[in-house]
């Protein structure tokens, strides 16, 4: 993966930058040594690491905004930075660019539990949310597994999801408003305690900009009533397809679960061999469905999901009847990556989205790419929205593995979207699947995202190579290829 | 003036192509249902869109429908309803706010980012809008976004394109969400609670957890009667409506006795509520919808009626406060821009004469900053200003 040439000149700049972030923040908030700069090189993806010019890391919206405007009129290339947890390379530093770190946003502004939602700043982490608010009753809906470490402005950077977004969504229906800074250091507020945008839903278009349009410096989102019953079932299937055909039928009754995950055969096996939670080994694939809601009605739908499951050739089918049971269930797939580390030096999560029917497909095709490509593959699947996380286990000691890897992945999101897929489904495009882009969208399709960007930071200075295959100057993009009197107006009567 | 009528998007492309060239700016129209939302245009031409209708694609068990933009929402949602299915986020029509005849469209619902009631919990068009393609103001057709539920590949354009009222690109393929209608609801209804007591029996249900798909309060008059009507709404499967129908009755013991509605009346109830039914019918008054921090609600209504005679509604919570005010002079609008600065978040004049929308801002006026982006937002897709121009703000 290249990222675009840094640049000598404002590298050979890094005293005199540091200098003027020092007029801004205090001293020891700007981190220009060598070793310490190291600490920033990476992020969840960490195939790619590369030390950053220098890392800021301001307190106020107001540092924000004075670092932004200086680094405007300097030139400086800014990549905004959470818990840096992002697997697609979001945060990943540039040579020539500075970390802009907002960890110290780190306070709960206001919980307003007459008007549900709670004001944070930032670098709150998305479990801090829940954790504030609980005590009511209260939960914060979106819950990326990184949910302990990973920041709610990370989380709005990246549209982050989880395993219950089906029936609750994911984080751009569950923000109200937020803060922001341009990156010519102007201020914004959109949104608020109130619902839906004045103008343009620049709010929702933040969200999932993956650091590329601003810098958010205050978010609002909304808070729910933690459902009163959550049960579980674990049904284990004799192939791939009775498993889909049975996440079919759920759907097409009417039940929208809390959470619905799919594991395939050696994901099964590598989990329980982790945990032990009595997962069947003899079984091709396993469903975790949970219900949550009233318990009249959780207790309705577990029977109706049953009835759907053994009718779909369930070869097991277990239902929660305790919370220790229920977590039992969970604790297998939410080890799903630690075991599947266990049994491969390292391992690689892809992430895409398939209409949900193509399934089977798609996992006969990738059995062919694992041969293809030499290295084992374990699937774990949101399979009530699609989203497909192949794990794919290689050694990077092993010259070349790395590599094949990535290629493998790549594969799989080209078959995602042959399918009528997407590239991905909450983790982002990043550095990752920047150059995949053009297997989803043609140049047009780029070019338009690409002016939006424009709108917002026409010096291409936020986080540059990230997202878009090739980086196009804006007034390149804006010229209009049309010149008056060369097209016919066309005249024609067409009531 | 010229009404085109594109039969496909390489016509559209051509369309939109000649209009720049002439900077002619073009009116975008389907149904026409809400040709009265917004700011009033002079354009000297007509983009007639009902061509682009049908659908296209529609997968139950996939949850997702494709259909072209112009498909009158009657089609979408008897064909949803076949299959046990609806747009959760409750459109309204609104042919009887603004008195027109022809069916309102996937696309129109989805330019002014519209939504009923469900609004609390199920979000609005823009949460369920999945992508699109379109052909923007620069003529080139493009897409955006996908076919699947769960997508974050680029820039998510769907949420741009959901309340842009057209002005940055003439949509002509939807593909949205879709979800299983409830198969029974119950709404408890509070009789005689004041504003500011119905507000505190909405937030008590809110904060409950039967989680609640619709909340409103209906002063006495808006109610129909000479009594105030508090309604909430329960929607599931059978035993869960009535298990919880029961338990938030109990809880709201304080509240008085609650009457149940069963299935029909309570879609009725709710209809009603969607389509500003309490007081769209007085045409003599002007419509304004205030989205604002729920428990700020009465407190606007109040602050409004204390300077002007205001008749007022509350939906979601108490956090969408409709209004009908007489048309005379600035049609309230001073006030209401005052109390809703006051409490934050943003009102829409919704309905009134051509001429007072266009000698006031429809929409909430924004900051100088915003006011800026907006603009640039509007030239990196429609540089010329071709694309219902003036509709949402005089310079876009």
């Amino acid at each position: 993966m290249r990222m675009p040439t840094p640049d000598a000149a404002v590298i050979a700049r890094r005293a005199e930058i540091a200098a003027a972030l020092r007029a801004i923040v205090p001293s020891e908030a700007v981190i220009d040594s060598d070793g310490e700069r190291r600490a920033y090189e990476s992020d969840g993806l960490t195939a790619y690491r590369q030390p950053p010019l220098l890392a800021v890391l301001p307190s106020t919206t107001d540092d924000v905004a004075r670092i932004l405007r200086y680094c405007h009129e300097a030139g400086v290339k800014v990549v905004p930075r959470g818990a840096g947890t992002s697997l697609s390379g979001g945060a990943l530093p540039l040579a020539d660019g500075i970390i802009l770190g907002l960890g110290k946003f780190n306070r709960i502004l206001d919980i307003d539990f007459a008007n549900r939602c709670a004001v944070v700043q930032p670098g709150v982490t998305n479990l801090g949310i829940t954790l504030a608010v609980q005590h009511a009753g209260f939960f914060y809906a979106p819950d990326p597994s990184s949910q302990i470490a990973c920041t709610i402005g990370g989380n709005v950077a990246e549209n982050s999801g989880g395993v219950h977004c089906l029936k609750y969504g994911v984080t751009t229906n569950n923000l109200l408003g937020i803060e922001m800074v341009l990156m010519n250091g102007e201020v914004l507020r959109l949104g608020g305690k109130h619902l839906d945008a004045e103008g343009y839903d620049l709010l929702g278009v933040m969200t999932g900009s993956e650091g590329l349009l601003g810098v958010v410096t205050e978010v609002t989102v909304r808070l729910l009533k933690k459902p009163t019953t959550a049960r579980a079932l674990l049904v284990g299937f004799p192939s791939n397809e009775s498993a889909g055909n049975c996440v079919a039928e759920i759907i097409a009754a009417g039940i929208i679960p809390g959470g619905m995950e799919m594991m395939d055969k050696p994901a099964i096996h590598a989990a329980e061999d982790f945990v032990h939670v009595g997962y069947p080994r003899d079984v091709e694939a396993l469903l975790i469905v949970e219900l949550d809601g009233p318990a009249a009605e959780v207790d309705h739908l577990i029977a109706a999901v049953e009835r759907i499951a053994r009718a779909n050739q369930a070869m097991s089918c277990r239902i929660s009847q305790s919370e220790e049971e229920r977590l039992a269930f969970w604790a297998g797939r939410k080890a799903a990556f630690p075991a599947v580390g266990r049994i491969s030096p390292d391992y690689y999560c892809v992430d895409g989205t398939i209409p949900r029917k193509r399934l089977p497909e798609v996992l006969t095709e990738m059995r062919a790419l694992s041969e293809k490509h030499r290295l084992r593959v374990a699937n774990v699947f949101h399979a009530g929205d699609g989203n497909l996380h192949p794990l794919i286990l290689y050694d990077a000691n092993e010259p070349g593995e790395l590599e094949r890897a990535e290629e493998f992945g790549a594969d799989i999101l080209r078959f995602c979207v042959a399918v009528g897929g997407v590239l991905t489904g909450e983790h982002g495009v990043g550095v990752e699947k920047r150059d995949l882009m053009p297997a989803m969208f043609d140049a047009v399709d780029l070019d338009h995202q690409q002016r939006l960007k424009c709108a917002f930071d026409p010096d291409g200075l936020l986080n540059p190579g990230k997202v878009f295959p090739q980086l196009h100057r804006c007034a390149e993009l804006g010229r209009m290829h049309i010149h008056r009197g060369q097209v016919p107006f066309p005249d024609l009567p067409r009531f | 003036m010229t009404r085109f009528r594109p039969d496909d998007e390489r016509d559209l492309a051509q369309i939109i192509t000649a209009a720049v060239a002439q900077e002619e700016p073009l009116e975008i129209v389907a149904g026409g249902s809400k040709r009265g939302l917004g700011r009033p245009l002079q354009t000297p031409h007509v983009l007639d869109m009902t061509a682009f209708s049908g659908i296209r694609d529609y997968e139950p068990e996939e949850l997702v429908l494709t259909a072209g933009a112009a498909t009158p929402m009657p089609e979408i949602e008897a064909a949803l309803a076949a299959k046990g299915q609806m747009l959760a986020f409750e459109p309204p029509d609104w042919r009887g706010v603004f008195g027109g005849t022809g069916a309102p469209t996937l696309g129109g619902v989805i330019a002014c980012n519209l939504a009923g009631p469900r609004r609390i919990k199920m979000g609005a068009a823009r949460d369920h809008f999945l992508g699109f393609r379109a052909v923007s103001g620069r003529g080139e057709a493009f897409k955006a976004g996908g076919k699947v539920v769960k997508n974050v590949t680029g820039y998510d354009l769907a949420k741009l394109i959901a309340g842009s009222y057209g002005t940055l690109a003439v949509v002509t393929e939807v593909t949205v969400k879709v979800l299983p209608l409830a198969a029974e609801e119950r709404t408890l209804v509070l009789h005689g609670l004041d504003d500011a007591r119905a507000l505190h029996a909405m937030a008590e249900a809110l904060n409950s957890s039967h989680e609640l798909s619709g909340a409103a309060h209906l002063p006495a008059g808006a109610s129909g009667g000479d009594r105030p009507l508090t309604a909430l709404r329960l929607e599931g499967p059978l035993p869960s409506v009535m298990a919880r129908a029961e338990a938030l009755a109990r809880e709201l013991g304080a509240f008085g006795l609650a009457e149940t509605l069963a299935t029909p009346p309570s879609r009725a109830l709710w209809r009603a509520v969607r389509e500003g039914a309490p007081l769209a019918s007085d045409r003599t008054r002007v419509l304004w919808r205030c989205s604002v921090p729920p428990s700020a609600g009465p407190a606007l209504a109040a602050a409004v009626s204390r300077a002007v005679d205001a008749r007022s509604f509350f939906d979601w919570g108490g956090g969408l406060v409709w209004l009908a005010v007489p048309g005379a002079g600035d049609g309230g609008a001073a006030v209401i821009r005052a109390a809703v600065a006051a409490s934050g978040g943003h009102a829409t004049l919704l309905r009134a004469p051509d001429a007072l929308r266009a000698a006031i801002p429809v929409f909430e006026p924004q900051a100088p900053a915003l006011a800026a982006l907006t603009r640039r937002v509007k030239d990196a897709f429609d540089p010329k200003r071709i694309l219902n121009r003036g509709r949402m703000y005089a310079d876009v």
